[in-house]
């Protein structure tokens, strides 16, 4: 405390200051969480409930909610099903490749080696919307559609994962290491899967995580692919809320419902938040 | 001229039934060697009516024997589930999508219609239906009015006498509702249990309290034309309530009651009646008679509850079983409270039609639904009895329509089916086109936005319209 | 000789290089590289269905370009895309500025940072459609932010948030605004904790203010990472679809002034209107690729430094 003065700038003191940022902080951080309050709250009550007036108090309904929509026309339990599948197989995916490109660009030194840097770097910003039309067509050319391979087989190749990762390579191994492993007769593939890997494990988790969370999250592909309700991903599912006809005029299954999406992420992110938060930052640093 | 013959068409028969079944006959003249065998099993069914459950069993199972073992429904709602599940003789529920039939598993393929997503994925479908495996064919599709046209004239959809309905099977439907699935060449490519037409459903308890009675009679006085209609709506008003819910709630009065089809040949065309429908619906929300939100939405059905403080909404019967929350505690349908009278002008609003898709391993059990839902006299009067739903069947529904002991607890014990019956005779789908639901519901998005205030103009929103109606249908012209 | 062994040998494992490389770049090029070339191609075509009857595809040349770039919806389309990028840009800059600079400052200590972190950053991680249906649910005119604003009486009627095109936007600006800023902050620290602290000393010493300090040392310092995420968010800002789809349900109202530029791509794509979806990809393509080599650009002059 009494280094306050001592930190003490010309003009505003810093007591004064530290209680300006600590209001605005709070109160940006309730604009963040008081919707999902909100959410909570009302998919514990029923409709009727919610029709008269909203309560700071939750009710006792989210069991009903749950039960109605599980009971409902929206197969809610598959699409959680579908929607872990894609983005586990999508996570797995993404960062094991994306580390082997890595690897292959930081440790060997090949023709073509930079051109093929700079090629990904280039194709890192192209977003995926400007190719779905010709992907759909591929896709249905292949008969995949109406399938959730396609979801998950393309995200090997990803560039912002691989950039993350060639990054975190370029710092954090050092290349004797791989000298030194192939001295002991290693072959370059073990090398990578049981020496390297093991090594930029904490990369590899922080870009796991976001693979999972941008995948689970995904709308604009599943909801042009995925036609049949039970092969639907959350999100197109969420989507068809909104689309709802005349039978889905109960708030309490749409609540419930959102929250049974939103939750789970909320539960993972604030177990993990530390590595999330922090991979945010690392790839800024680098980035 | 084609909406003239087809008012002649109706009205002959309106005098005698017999006339267009023996018209039926002759258009569909190749098909006429079927009737007699075919014509057995219906005239068995309706005079074994006692039976009829533990009858009707049997040729389920037989139809099935030698066909596929799945039979996959498309469909935008529940509505035909629940009927099927309800009336169709040996259907049980496995969970929310499946069902079973003896031996074959029902799939209810269901697509909401928001934004033509219903016809979007019956495209798609019914386009790879050559290169799909058997069980995973479409075999039975409903449509709209709105779009019927789009696929009963196409080879995609099957002629139901060639699986097995005759026109003695359909003597009794109303004739409009074979003419909105009869393809251009005369052949008819859908069947429907339901008719649509429309009545104006108001609360008796604020009735009571405005206009001093209840009785549909004296409510009709006030709401007789739309003059009127705007005059009392005044007086709702003054006493606290919406005379409708939305404004969204009169479009389909005014658009049956246009003179033109959307669409002539490829060019967009906007009725007048449907700029007087905008210009009304301005005028009434202007005037803080009603709001502006779009139907089937939240804010649209709290009118079904007495705090929402609607005095009425427009819609056929199907509205007044299935949408006004008639099970739920609370609802104004849940106690009767709710009367229904013609209001300011006739209208009809939706319907169901059945089609059989090409390329389906069932047709039997197909034919035997069609049969059993749409032509089956006593699963019909079962439908009216125990859902109150308008039956597309004039025997039936004329025989109920004067018998006392009918009547409608939504309705506050009412018996609106004589209001019904004449409003059917007087449908006329001559105007659908393939482009309606489209058209129509982008129409609504462009004038809504008007109506709310957010174009100054009339003509600034109709562009807006062409755009949204271009950009769908790139085929069309303005 | 043992210098040239080990020289073949180094080479022999860098072929390894090109092995690693293999199935990244098949995945790539069947579903990226090809869909791109297809889309292209489609792009000269008169294409799409009229109910279920096809036509085309027939050779038109640059015609739905033309009819694209002629016509004024996709300007409108475009406007739309930016101004509600804009709205929620700014706020979402200025904000996580202010954070940052308060998260990073070492005279203000504030306690519970992890905490504040982890609140401000979760909106980013939750899914757009869920967050946008929640919105739509909450602001309807039914909904409960209505009847809170009721009950404690600033409003008598419920207000229609989904009835003007300013509330709409704003609405849309909003939940931009409360997805990113948190991940603003978090980038914009970054930068500012690599800052080295003896400028703020030195700052210090010669009297500056904490205004000062912040205007005239941090912001130019920052001002690359400062540009890197002026550009990522407005090519993210570009891709804008899962908000405004759910929320106007594909519609865009009110007048159209909430469609993006995807959004339209979307109802090509879902109508099967080959060739005018291909011409607006290749469209987007274009003005995204331009973006992209601003970005590339300033990643490989820092990579050289």
């Amino acid at each position: 405390m009494n280094n306050d003065t001592q930190a003490r700038t010309h003009g505003v003191p810093v007591g004064v200051r530290r209680t300006i940022a600590y209001i605005v902080l709070i109160f940006f951080s309730v604009l963040c969480l008081i919707w999902f309050y909100i959410l909570l709250i009302n998919s514990t009550r029923s409709h009727a409930e919610m029709t008269r007036g909203f309560t700071l108090l939750p009710s006792t309904n989210l069991v009903n909610n749950w039960i109605s929509l599980i009971n409902g026309t929206i197969p809610i339990a598959r699409g959680f099903i579908n929607s872990i599948i894609v983005s586990v197989c999508t996570a797995v995916l993404t960062t094991y490749f994306s580390a082997m490109t890595a690897y292959a660009i930081n440790t060997y030194r090949f023709k073509g080696r930079t051109a093929i840097a700079t090629f990904i770097l280039a194709i890192m910003m192209i977003p995926g919307q400007v190719t779905a039309l010709g992907f759909l067509q591929l896709i249905n050319r292949m008969g995949l559609d109406d399938s959730i391979i396609p979801l998950i087989i393309p995200a090997i190749a990803s560039p912002v994962t691989y950039f993350y990762l060639k990054q975190y390579m370029e710092s954090n191994l050092p290349l004797s290491l791989v000298e030194a492993a192939r001295i002991d007769g290693s072959g370059e593939f073990r090398t990578f899967n049981t020496i390297i890997l093991p090594l930029i494990k904490p990369a590899i988790s922080v870009q796991m995580i976001f693979a999972f969370v941008g995948s689970w999250n995904n709308y604009f592909t599943p909801a042009l692919i995925l036609h049949t309700d039970t092969k639907k991903t959350l999100p197109v599912l969420i989507a068809q809320l909104r689309g709802a006809d005349w039978l889905r005029f109960d708030m309490g299954q749409v609540y419930i419902m959102i929250a049974a999406s939103i939750f789970p992420v909320i539960v993972i992110y604030l177990i993990l938040s530390k590595y999330i938060v922090g991979g945010v930052s690392a790839g800024a640093v680098k980035g | 001229m084609k909406k003239k013959v087809l008012g002649l068409l109706l009205s002959t028969t309106m005098v005698a039934g017999m006339l267009t079944a023996c018209g039926s006959t002759a258009s569909n003249a190749p098909a006429s060697t079927e009737t007699p065998a075919a014509e057995t099993p219906a005239a068995d069914t309706a005079a074994e009516s006692p039976a009829a459950d533990t009858a009707a069993e049997a040729p389920a199972a037989d139809v099935s024997a030698d066909e596929g073992k799945v039979l996959n429904i498309s469909a935008w709602n529940e509505e035909f589930k629940s009927r099927l599940t309800d009336h169709y003789p040996g259907y049980e529920v496995v969970d929310g999508t499946t069902g079973k039939i003896g031996d074959v598993t029902v799939n209810w393929l269901i697509t909401p219609n928001e934004e033509n997503a219903y016809q979007n994925r019956l495209d798609e479908l019914l386009l790879a239906q050559d290169g799909a495996a058997a069980d995973d064919k479409v075999d039975l599709f409903l449509v709209e009015a709105d779009y019927a046209v789009k696929y009963t004239d196409t080879d995609y959809t099957l002629s139901v006498t060639d699986l097995g309905l005759t026109a003695n099977d359909m003597k009794d439907q109303y004739k409009y509702t074979q003419d909105v699935v009869t393809d251009s060449n005369g052949v008819i490519k859908g069947t429907s249990w339901q008719g649509c037409p429309g009545v104006m459903i108001y609360n008796r308890a604020i009735a009571e309290e405005v206009f001093g009675s209840q009785e549909p009679e004296d409510i009709q006085a006030h709401f007789s034309d739309w003059n009127k209609f705007v005059e009392s709506a005044a007086e709702l008003k003054k006493a606290g309530y919406n005379v409708i819910s939305s404004t969204a709630d009169t479009f389909r009065v005014y658009q049956n009651n246009a003179e033109l089809p959307w669409v002539n040949g490829t060019q967009i065309q906007v009725d007048d009646n449907l700029k007087k429908w905008v210009e009304d619906s301005k005028a009434l929300a202007d005037a803080g008679y009603c709001g502006t939100h779009g139907q089937w939405t939240d804010d649209w059905t709290k009118g079904f509850y007495p705090e929402g403080k609607v005095f009425a909404y427009f819609g056929p019967a199907w509205l007044i079983d299935f949408s006004m929350a008639k099970d739920v505690e609370g609802s104004i349908a849940h106690d009767g409270g709710w009367a229904a009278t013609e209001g300011p002008q006739g209208f009809y609003w939706g319907g169901t039609w059945i089609c059989a898709a090409a390329g389906t391993d069932n047709a039997g059990l197909v034919a035997d639904i069609m049969k059993k839902m749409t032509c089956d006299p006593e699963i019909m009067k079962d439908i009216v009895l125990k859902d109150n739903d308008f039956v597309n069947n004039r025997t039936v529904m004329e025989e109920l329509a004067n018998d006392p002991s009918y009547s409608n607890e939504v309705l506050g014990g009412q018996n609106p089916l004589k209001m019904f019956c004449a409003g059917a005779d007087n449908i006329d789908m001559a105007n659908l086109t393939a482009y309606d639901q489209g058209l129509l519901g982008d129409y609504q998005t462009a004038m809504g936005d008007y109506i709310n205030g957010n174009y100054a103009t009339y003509d600034e929103a109709l562009e807006q319209f062409y755009t949204l109606a271009l950009q769908r249908y790139p085929e069309l012209t303005r | 000789m043992g210098a040239k062994k080990s020289n073949q040998n180094v080479v022999k494992f860098n072929r390894w290089g090109y092995i690693f490389l293999i199935p990244f770049f098949v995945t790539y090029i069947i579903f990226s590289f090809i869909p791109l070339c297809s889309t292209i191609y489609n792009s000269f075509f008169e294409n799409y269905r009229s109910g279920l009857k096809q036509i085309g595809p027939n050779f038109i040349g640059i015609n739905n370009y033309i009819n694209l770039l002629g016509s004024p919806e996709i300007w409108k389309y475009l406007v739309n895309t930016l101004i509600m990028w804009i709205g929620g840009f700014i706020p979402q800059i200025v904000i996580a500025l202010l954070l940052a600079y308060w998260f990073s400052d070492p005279s203000l200590r504030l306690k519970g940072q992890r905490f504040f972190k982890t609140v401000i950053y979760m909106p980013n991680l939750i899914m757009a459609s869920a967050f946008s249906m929640l919105f739509f649910a909450l602001f309807a005119d039914s909904g409960p932010i209505n009847q809170i604003l009721m009950n404690i009486g600033v409003i008598s009627e419920p207000f229609k948030f989904f009835q003007y095109v300013a509330s709409s936007r704003i609405l849309v600006m909003f939940m931009n605004f409360l997805m990113w800023f948190g991940n603003t902050t978090i980038l914009l620290m970054a930068g500012m904790l690599g800052i080295d602290s003896s400028l703020y000393e030195a700052a210090q010493v010669d009297g500056a203010t904490a205004s000062q300090i912040f205007f005239k040392i941090t912001m130019p310092i920052l001002r690359p990472i400062f540009i890197y995420v002026l550009i990522t968010s407005l090519i993210g800002g570009l891709q804008m679809f899962d908000v405004p789809q759910i929320l106007t349900n594909g519609r865009g109202n009110p007048t159209d002034s909430l469609t993006t530029v995807i959004m339209l791509l979307n109802r090509y794509l879902t109508s099967k209107d080959v060739g005018r979806g291909g011409a607006l990809s290749v469209f987007l393509f274009i003005v995204t690729g331009i973006l992209s080599l601003i970005v590339f650009r300033m990643n490989s002059s820092e990579d050289n430094k």
